[in-house]
């Protein structure tokens, strides 16, 4: 998993059928990446839902939330309609997980991105990372934590 | 490890002797399932450990997901300025299969709150402040689901039942 203080890999996504963002694209922000296994866990308080609930804390800090799996763009709008989501989800579909890969999270053995989360400043570095145990969801402390430190 | 920020204060919704030993902090949402659950079984905890337990509601309404969860809470904060924010906290978890805008105020009536005074202080700016800053709190807290749980300001990993287990089991 990439660590503190190195820089933050570009990548290119889509994140509608038609629509693809670059990380490069929020140079001068602060980037929240949160790499996730999996659209449609069946709880309410899921990770994603739960960081769209804390968006405006997030923007306080002038920080954008990305959240990445390897899903593909339909399953992706298909689950932001359904929790109605107002931030980008990226799909590392093709070639498979290869973001998640060189961000260093992603799981081979079942074929998903880790839980993982990065804050990256904006300058393109990263501030922060943490590996989440792929059943507990992390909640946004730590980010806001981070998030605050670069504001120091 | 999630701690609790800020600690417990005066302005929290407290039941319980504040000489206990063990203070139970539950950020909830009143329109979540899991939220319904948990509340017998609080009431459960409540029963078995008498004085030895503080029991703190926070709001944690996921707005998004549950529309009524906001306006819920918002009822038990205009509630608790009568003096009685248990009795809507309880009323509104009893009757959740039922939530319904106009449940409140139904509510507010079974509870003796003068409905008049309710339904003034319920679209207040200052009880809307108050049920953001309980929020905040859970965010900056670690909350990660509704309900989480906080046993003497640390973030206890489990749900209510795990909950009551674990204190009968260091009770022993």
């Amino acid at each position: 998993m990439l660590e503190k203080g190195t820089t933050a890999p570009d990548f290119e996504l889509n994140a509608t059928p038609d629509q693809k963002i670059k990380l490069k694209d929020f140079k001068g922000k602060n980037v929240i990446l949160a790499f996730y296994p999996a659209d449609w866990s069946p709880v309410c308080g899921d990770q994603m839902a739960l960081y769209n609930e804390m968006l405006k804390y997030f923007s306080k800090h002038d920080a954008q939330m990305i959240g990445i799996s390897v899903d593909s763009t339909w399953c992706h709008n298909a689950f932001q309609q359904d929790r109605k989501l107002h931030f980008p989800l990226l799909a590392d579909f093709e070639p498979k997980g290869a973001v998640s890969k060189a961000y260093g999270v992603y799981d081979d053995e079942v074929g998903e991105s880790k839980r993982a989360l990065f804050v990256i400043d904006k300058e393109g570095k990263i501030a922060w990372s943490y590996l989440s145990p792929t059943a507990v969801n992390p909640g946004a402390d730590g980010i806001l934590d981070a998030l605050e430190e670069l504001e120091k | 490890m999630s701690t609790l920020k800020p600690e417990v204060s005066s302005k929290d919704h407290i039941e319980g002797s504040e000489s206990a030993s063990i203070t139970i902090v539950e950020y909830g949402d009143y329109q979540c399932p899991h939220c319904a659950h948990a509340y017998p079984v609080i009431k459960e905890i409540q029963q078995t450990f008498g004085n030895q337990i503080r029991f703190v509601f926070r709001h944690f309404p996921l707005q998004e997901s549950h529309e009524l969860a906001f306006p819920a809470a918002l009822a038990a904060e205009a509630a608790a300025l009568q003096g009685k924010f248990w009795e809507m906290h309880d009323a509104i978890y009893e009757n959740q299969y039922r939530l319904s805008e106009d449940l409140f105020e139904e509510l507010a009536e079974t509870i003796g709150l003068d409905v008049e005074q309710f339904q003034k202080d319920i679209s207040a700016d200052n009880l809307k402040e108050k049920v953001e800053d309980d929020f905040e709190s859970g965010v900056r807290s670690g909350v990660n689901g509704t309900p989480s749980f906080y046993v003497n300001g640390t973030k206890f990993d489990g749900g209510p039942d795990e909950l009551f287990e674990m204190l009968k089991e260091s009770a022993e």
